[in-house]
């Protein structure tokens, strides 16, 4: 489902991440921990299509990502890659449900998953409501519905517990496996949020220090 | 969703910026509009009006105030002409037809003007209700005249004189209503016609009551009887093109006339009108660029505060392209409705400039006329959104969502 072979990036030469090779089956989570710096964050950009690796191929689902381009990217990106944020990132002038429906058209996928998703992540209520009147959590678990929309088959989540207290952080794990598993989706968590560790066995530590 | 509610959710998150943007545009584009809808409309008006009259003769004074007063019943009269004099131009072998006209009183605003059956054929004008005048103190009415008054056929009035209501009454001779012309558009719409003899008599100290009786004239000019009589001006027209270079000439060097040609004067009204016209387009055109340019700055800061959204959009599958549509879209947004309500409210200025003005030059004017130009204006203010949004729209194409996710 998820595969990453030979990646090598770096922002200055002398610099390079070393990047290990990941290789994910449908339903297969993932948890990279690291420091700030060690590049988890990089390597998740590469995996989720917005960072070209200098060298290397990252497949998903049979689909060699770097050989789209433009706008076949994007559209790939949107329908198979559901990607959380450290913050929610919800779209401000839109309500809760028009950010999840944002979602289905940019991927060009209908709406019907919507109301089932809201409920099932207890944000239902609040379908109507702006992002300023949300809580922290509920905007990370929308953040989290709104990258499931598209039933995407990769989820890449990036430090999405950091803001969180323990009991959230928690919870919004916790989702993150239900979800995947109930999408057979392959997951992918960067973290270097401890809490997470637990949750997930299988595990790779970046920058060799953790 | 879609790309254009997408965009109107972004305007409308910021209803302050976005009406005031709207609204800036729209002052521009109505001024704009205001003009070109009574610039349109007077010169219709205006050729409309002078159509057929080649020529008018009337007292010396201004040529421009004796066109003004004797074709578009705006001004006043130059003064009063000798009937003998103007019945010595019918021998003129340049001269097809001459239309006297009688003015100097009013009823209630409305013009009262002793004519001729031809003033009524120059403008192919037909009696909708009664019939036209036969005896003197017989008054056919314009549409406008009889429905704003309320008169009908039958009814009487009593003239006033001057050509401004207000002034002191003719108590002596009532006008009966013998006729009610069709709605014709033009200037016959605001007038009282009758019969050169009505004029006159109403003006005499001594009454012949015998002579009230007697049918008026229809054509030409009428019988003075014994009296001195006056006319206040002529519409002539020619009998070949000759006649425009040599009749004006003529009247003008060997009579105690004046002639002035309806449409040099017009134009050269327009001329001097022109000027002041052209600063307001000025204005307005600059109202306009200040309006995009704001637009412009608008759309350029709040990229700075959406490059976020922006990235995330891109991770949701949208397009660069789509970013760039995005953001032209908002401009296109703004533009349109800012030019629709442009439109709107210049209509509305008109509207309320007309009503203020219920008798003279502008209350001819309509505020419910659409034009071709119209368009133009939404054209060129949907032109004015792309321009203003082609740079913040290229800035949204380039976003870079690697590095916007990752710094923030």
């Amino acid at each position: 489902m998820l595969e990453a072979k030979n990646l090598e990036f770096y922002y200055q030469k002398n610099q390079p991440f070393k990047i290990p090779d990941i290789h994910l089956k449908q339903g297969e989570q993932l948890l990279i921990i690291g420091k700030s710096g060690s590049g988890k964050t990089t390597i998740l950009n590469m995996l989720g299509g917005l960072l070209k690796p200098i060298k290397g191929e990252i497949i998903i689902d049979g689909t060699s990502l770097y050989s789209l381009s433009g706008a076949k990217l994007d559209k790939f990106r949107g329908k198979n890659i559901g990607i959380i944020f450290q913050k929610p990132h919800i779209l401000a002038p839109l309500t809760v449900e028009e950010n999840l429906k944002l979602a289905n058209f940019f991927s060009g996928k209908s709406n019907s998953k919507i109301t089932g998703l809201l409920a099932e992540l207890g944000i239902s209520e609040k379908r109507t409501s702006k992002v300023n009147t949300l809580s922290e959590g509920e905007a990370q678990r929308v953040s989290i519905a709104r990258a499931l929309a598209n039933s995407p088959k990769v989820i890449l989540a990036d430090e999405p517990t950091a803001s969180l207290d323990d009991a959230n952080a928690a919870n919004v794990v916790k989702l993150l496996k239900e979800q995947a598993e109930k999408f057979k989706a392959a997951l992918v968590i960067v973290t270097h949020d401890q809490r997470v560790k637990d949750h997930i066995a299988n595990q790779i530590t970046m920058g060799g220090l953790s | 969703m879609n790309m254009l509610k997408l965009s109107w959710k972004y305007l409308v998150a910021k209803p302050m910026n976005t009406g005031l943007n709207i609204l800036l545009l729209a002052l521009g584009l109505a001024i704009i509009t205001v003009l070109i809808l009574i610039q349109d409309q007077f010169e219709n008006k205006m050729t409309k009006d002078s159509k057929g009259i080649d020529l008018v003769v009337g007292a010396k004074g201004s040529p421009l105030q004796l066109i003004l007063s004797s074709v578009y019943h705006i001004d006043f009269p130059t003064g009063n002409i000798d009937l003998d004099e103007a019945v010595g131009l019918t021998r003129n072998r340049l001269v097809k037809n001459i239309i006297p006209l009688g003015l100097g009183d009013n009823y209630q605003g409305y013009r009262i003007v002793g004519t001729n059956y031809d003033y009524l054929d120059l403008y192919e004008a037909q009696v909708q209700e009664g019939e036209k005048w036969v005896k003197p103190f017989d008054v056919v009415l314009g549409y406008e005249v009889a429905t704003k008054l309320e008169l009908k056929v039958g009814d009487n009035f009593i003239g006033s004189h001057g050509i401004g209501s207000s002034s002191h009454e003719h108590d002596e001779h009532p006008y009966t209503v013998t006729g009610i012309l069709e709605p014709k558009n033009n200037v016959l719409d605001k007038l009282v016609l009758t019969s050169v003899e009505s004029v006159w008599y109403t003006h005499d100290e001594e009454h012949d009551h015998e002579i009230f009786e007697n049918a008026v004239a229809t054509t030409g000019f009428p019988d003075p009887g014994d009296e001195d009589r006056e006319l206040t001006s002529l519409l002539i027209q020619y009998r070949n093109p000759m006649a425009a270079v040599q009749l004006p000439r003529m009247i003008n060097s060997r009579t105690a006339l004046q002639a002035a040609s309806p449409s040099f004067e017009i134009s050269r009204l327009f001329e001097l009108l022109g000027i002041g016209v052209k600063l307001i387009q000025g204005l307005a055109l600059v109202i306009i660029v200040i309006a995009g340019l704001s637009i412009f700055i608008a759309l350029y800061n709040s990229l700075k505060e959406r490059k976020y959204d922006l990235a995330v959009m891109r991770t949701l599958g949208a397009s660069s392209g789509q970013l760039f549509f995005h953001i032209i879209l908002e401009g296109v947004i703004l533009t349109f409705i800012g030019a629709l309500v442009g439109i709107a409210m210049g209509h509305l200025f008109l509207g309320i400039i007309v009503m203020q003005n219920e008798q003279g030059a502008i209350s001819s004017l309509s505020a419910a006329v659409f034009l071709v130009e119209e368009l133009y204006i939404l054209g060129y203010a949907v032109g004015v959104g792309v321009l203003a949004s082609l740079i913040p729209a290229w800035n949204a194409y380039q976003t870079d969502i690697a590095k916007q996710l990752t710094n923030s």
